[in-house]
This record gives structure tokens, sequence and C-alpha cells, in this order.
């Protein structure tokens, strides 16, 4: 590194480039600013109490986003529900059970090239298997399913690093003890393992929050006066709101949009420093 | 002790321990095989609606049609208006977010210190992370406009604002992508470019950037392959018209953007218009199984290291 500086001189193209790639690297991360900046100066008038606990209306002005709001809380809970055991029993199983076979590497790439499915595609799986053969209709429980089998690759991914991370001799320890493969992971694996898989899971949800093109695939209503009241009624989430407000042709809910962004953002932040805060906090425990 | 009374009692003891094993063992099989039961599930739905769609619908009109209109009363099943539609979209953004993503991952890996980076990165994933309703907002209350006073007769829904948009969404894949590809090539080359009296810039352009050509390229694929699956942008910006065009300054209709629209209206299930989202949904399933499959193969030769 050293030499470098001293025997290879900078010259002035290498220096224009050197400008250029900078430019070509500040330009989008001007352009989040101005999002969000153009964001909370539409948005900021409408922001107040009666906005956050206020019902939809056909009147811009009185339009509220409480089923939404309730909406994205009740589906983020069933589908961290859903996807938190399924997604680590899957890691669990390919790090702890799975020996190197056929079978294991067709999970592995199958899980990679799911990774790589849009997400509207989801929606169709959704709509078909949920809503229709499983005759839960557009209900909550059919979009936290839809969501959960969407942020499993990703579940199982984060999770599966997260146990990587236990060191094996550990496992060994717990084995000369006298310990069976799964008091192992119970006791030993997982519980070290928890503030990785936590915080990649945390990041995840945060995520599936902003999903809308598979909710609405699925037929989650776009007009909802009303708050969901169990896991079979009908419902709303936060971008298919804010989706239904930017849909339509006067401005004044366009106002209502980027309100609706401004909450959205700010919950992704929270989920967000919430993952930060939690990875901080448990990884003081260091065992080994 | 009775020796043998202990014996048998630690037999009986491990084959209820292991009978135990292989239920939890079952168990966590199971959830790893969701993920299987997954993938079935999609090619299984979209391969039985497509069946049912063309029991009614030709391959002749699906495929040798330009115009898309199975909603009104003079139907027509051209899915090229949509392809054109999505192709367009997809163009453009890979047109916006190739070259800034290339020069953003030569700056990462080549000129920025430590600290730079440490900013960017993350700042990079913030964008990544942006739910897309919100770049479809962007596109239409802030970009289009913009663009409208640069660009004369450009229609309020149209296809190069979503594009743009769209490129910046992707711009943080390719970005990372590229970087890690860079990132491979072995010091020892960039030396022996060095020490051939090569400066930085033709270090890079003759030796680093070729040397990673294949692992540019598979990024520059999952990024179109993003842009082809990409659903909200379109929907909000590039307007619900399926033309048959290449011209960026009109409204189009992706094929995602189409299974919106049906999805949005009340279609009672097995109706044609129903099955029409499965059989734009198989063709978008295809698209991007085969963009992700080329990317994994370019990809599969830069881990190996034959570049």
């Amino acid at each position: 590194m050293i030499f470098k500086k001293k025997f290879i001189k900078e010259s002035t193209s290498e220096n224009a480039f050197k400008a250029i790639c900078f430019v070509a690297i500040l330009l989008p991360i001007l352009l989040i600013i101005v999002l969000i900046g153009d964001a909370l100066i539409d948005g900021w008038s409408r922001l107040n109490l009666d906005f956050l606990l206020g019902l939809p209306s056909r009147k811009a002005e009185i339009a509220g986003l409480l089923p939404a709001l309730m909406g994205s809380f009740y589906l983020m809970l069933l589908t961290a529900a859903i996807a938190i055991p399924l997604g680590l029993g899957a890691a669990i199983y390919l790090e702890e059970y799975a020996s190197e076979s056929f079978l294991t590497s067709l999970i592995e790439i199958n899980i990679s090239n799911l990774a790589g499915v849009p997400s509207i595609i989801y929606g169709l799986l959704g709509l078909e298997i949920f809503v229709r053969m499983s005759h839960m209709g557009r209900s909550l429980l059919a979009g936290a399913c839809t969501l959960a089998l969407l942020l499993l690759p990703m579940v199982i991914m984060v999770s599966r690093e997260s146990l990587r991370v236990v060191p094996k001799s550990l496992r060994e320890a717990c084995f000369a003890l006298g310990a069976d493969r799964f008091q192992t992971i119970w006791k030993v694996v997982l519980p070290m393992s928890f503030p990785g898989a936590l915080t990649g899971i945390i990041l995840s949800m945060a995520r599936a929050i902003g999903e809308t093109a598979p909710l609405i695939t699925i037929g989650a209503l776009t007009y909802v006066a009303f708050l969901p009241d169990s896991i079979h009624s009908a419902f709303t989430a936060m971008p298919i709101q804010i989706f239904n407000w930017i849909s339509r042709p006067q401005k004044d809910f366009h106002i209502n949009a980027a309100a609706g962004i401004i909450v959205l953002l700010l919950v992704m932040l929270i989920l967000n420093a919430l993952a930060i805060w939690l990875r901080a906090r448990l990884q003081r425990k260091v065992y080994w | 002790m009775n020796q043998e009374l202990f014996l048998s009692s630690q037999v009986d003891l491990k084959a209820a321990r292991s009978l135990k094993e292989r239920l939890i063992k079952a168990l966590f099989f199971f959830c790893a095989a969701v993920s299987i039961l997954t993938t079935l599930g999609i090619v299984g739905i979209l391969i039985f609606e497509t069946w049912n769609f063309f029991g009614k619908v030709s391959f002749k009109q699906f495929f040798g049609d330009t115009q898309w209109t199975p909603l009104f009363a003079q139907k027509h099943f051209g899915v090229w208006a949509l392809i054109s539609g999505t192709a367009l979209t997809s163009f453009v953004s890979i047109v916006t977010a190739l070259p800034l993503g290339l020069l953003a991952a030569i700056y990462l890996s080549e000129f920025a210190s430590k600290r730079i980076r440490s900013f960017i990165k993350p700042s990079l994933e913030v964008l990544a992370g942006i739910p897309t309703v919100i770049y479809g907002y962007f596109a239409l209350t802030f970009v289009t406009p913009c663009l409208q006073k640069i660009i004369p007769g450009l229609a309020g829904f149209n296809a190069l604002g979503a594009g743009i948009v769209m490129g910046i969404m992707i711009l943080p894949i390719i970005a990372s992508l590229s970087e890690d590809a860079i990132y491979a090539v072995p010091p020892s080359l960039k030396e022996g470019a060095y020490a051939l009296g090569g400066n930085r810039l033709a270090t890079i352009f003759r030796v680093v950037l070729p040397s990673s050509f294949s692992g540019i390229g598979a990024a520059a694929i999952l990024g179109i392959s993003r842009a082809v699956g990409e659903t909200m942008i379109v929907v909000i910006a590039a307007g619900q018209q399926p033309n048959f065009t290449l011209d960026p300054r009109v409204a189009v209709e992706t094929m995602t953007a189409y299974i919106v629209q049906v999805s949005l209206g009340d279609t009672p299930t097995g109706t044609l218009e129903y099955q029409t989202i499965f059989a734009v949904g198989m063709t978008l399933f295809i698209f991007t199984l085969a963009l992700n499959l080329g990317a994994h193969h370019l990809r599969r030769n830069v881990l190996k290291g034959s570049l």
C-alpha cells in the first residue's frame, strides 16, 4: 500500500476518473435524500394524531391510516409466528442434521432459487393455495402465510449463518458430557446463535412490512373502514393503503400517500434500529 | 448393582432416545422440505392454470398477436404487448443502473478509503431496503414531472420515469455484486500490471475489468431479473395500457402490472380472466428463471477461479 503511493504518480486523467466514480456513487445517495425530503415536504402537513388514528374516508383531509397500521401490525405478528419456527427449523436441519447427500444439495439449490422468484409470483401461489384451495378467503391468515413463504429463504439464510458462528468444539464438549443431539441444539447451539438469528430475522421483517404486490394479488382490500378482529378477517396494510392513495387522481390524496410513506419509513427505521440495538446488547455476552 | 440389569436398562434408554431423536429430526426435515413444497406449489399451480388457459385460447392467439385486451368485449391475447412493456422498462432501468453501479463498484474496491466505505456501503443497503411502493410514488410525483420539463410530449404515465427509478432500485444489487467480482481478481494480476509500468487507470481497464467480466455480467443479469419481476413502480408510474411499442415516452403495461390490474378487481375463480394472470405469471416466471440460471452459471465460473 505504501509503495503504491510512492511509485505510481497520480495523473490528471486518473483523478478525473476517480471523480466520475465518486459522483456515480454520490448520485444514488443524494437521490434517497431527495426522495425522503420530497415525501417529508409533501406529507408533513397531514401528519398528526387524527391521521394516525383515523379511518379511511372519501375525503382526503379526514382520511386516516389506523386500519392499515393495525393490519400491518397483525400481519407482521402472524408472519413472524409462521416464518420463524419454519425458517429456524430448516436452518437447524441443514446445519446440524443433514449429511452431504443429493437431497441436501437439492434443498440448498432450491432455497437460493426461491430467493430469486419475483414476489408477485408468491402472490399467485397464495391466491391459489391459501385463498381458494384452503378456503382462507382474503384474510389476514392467508396474507401472513403468503408473506411467510416469501420470507422463508431469507430467514433460513440468516439463521444458518448464525448457527455457523457457534464453534464446533462447544458441540463436541456437549456430546462428551452425554447430551444427545437435540439437547445440544436446544441448550447450547440455539442460545448462542440467538442474537445473530434475531437480528437477521428482524431485518427481514423490516423488508416484509413494505411488501405490496403479493398482498394485492391475494386480494387484500384497498378500502377498509374497520379494524381486523380475527385472523379470518379481511384486512389492509400500510403499503396497500399508500398505493390506494397514490392511484387516486385527486392531488389531495397524494398528500395522504406522502404522510403514509413517512409513517412506513419510520416503522422500518425503528425495526432496523431495534435489530442493531439487540445485536449490540446481546453480543456483549460472548461465551467463547 | 446387578450388572445385567444395568446394561439392559441402558439399552432401553438408548432405544427410547433414538426414537425421540428420529422424530425430532423428521420435524426439522419437514421445515426444510417446506421450501421444496413451495417450489412444487409454484410450478404446479402455474402449469395447472396455464394448461386450463390454453384449453380456451390457442398458442397462436397468445404468441401471434400484439394486442392484449382480455378484459374487453373484443378479446385479444397477444402477450407480446406485455412482454414489450416489460422489456422496455427493464431496458431503461439497466441502462441507468449498470454504468452507475459499475463505477460505484470500481470506486468502492479501488479508490475508497476505509472511512468512506463504511459510510457508503450501509447507505446503499438502505437504498436496497426501501419498499418499492415508495419508489413508485417518487417516480410518479417527482421524476416524471422533472422529466416532462426536459422532454416535451412525455405522458404522465410513461416507461421512462418508471424505468429510471427502477434503475435506482436495482443499483445497489449491481454495485455490490460487481464489487465482489472485482474483489475476486487476484492481487498478483494487478501487481503484474503495475510491474509492467501500467498506471492505475490502465490496470483497471485492461486487467481488472476484463478479468471480472463474467462476475459483472452476472450482476447485470441479476439486476435485469429484478427489474423484470418488479411490480409496484411500474404499476404506479408506467400506466396500465398494453401498448406494443418501443417508445419510452408513452404508457406501457408490464406483465406484473397486468397481474395487479386484474387482482384489484374481483375476478371469480375459473373464469378466463382469472386464468390469464396465471398464464402471464408463467411467462414471467420462465423469464426470471432463465435470467437467474444464466447469472448463476456465470457466477459459478467466478467462484471456480477460471475468471
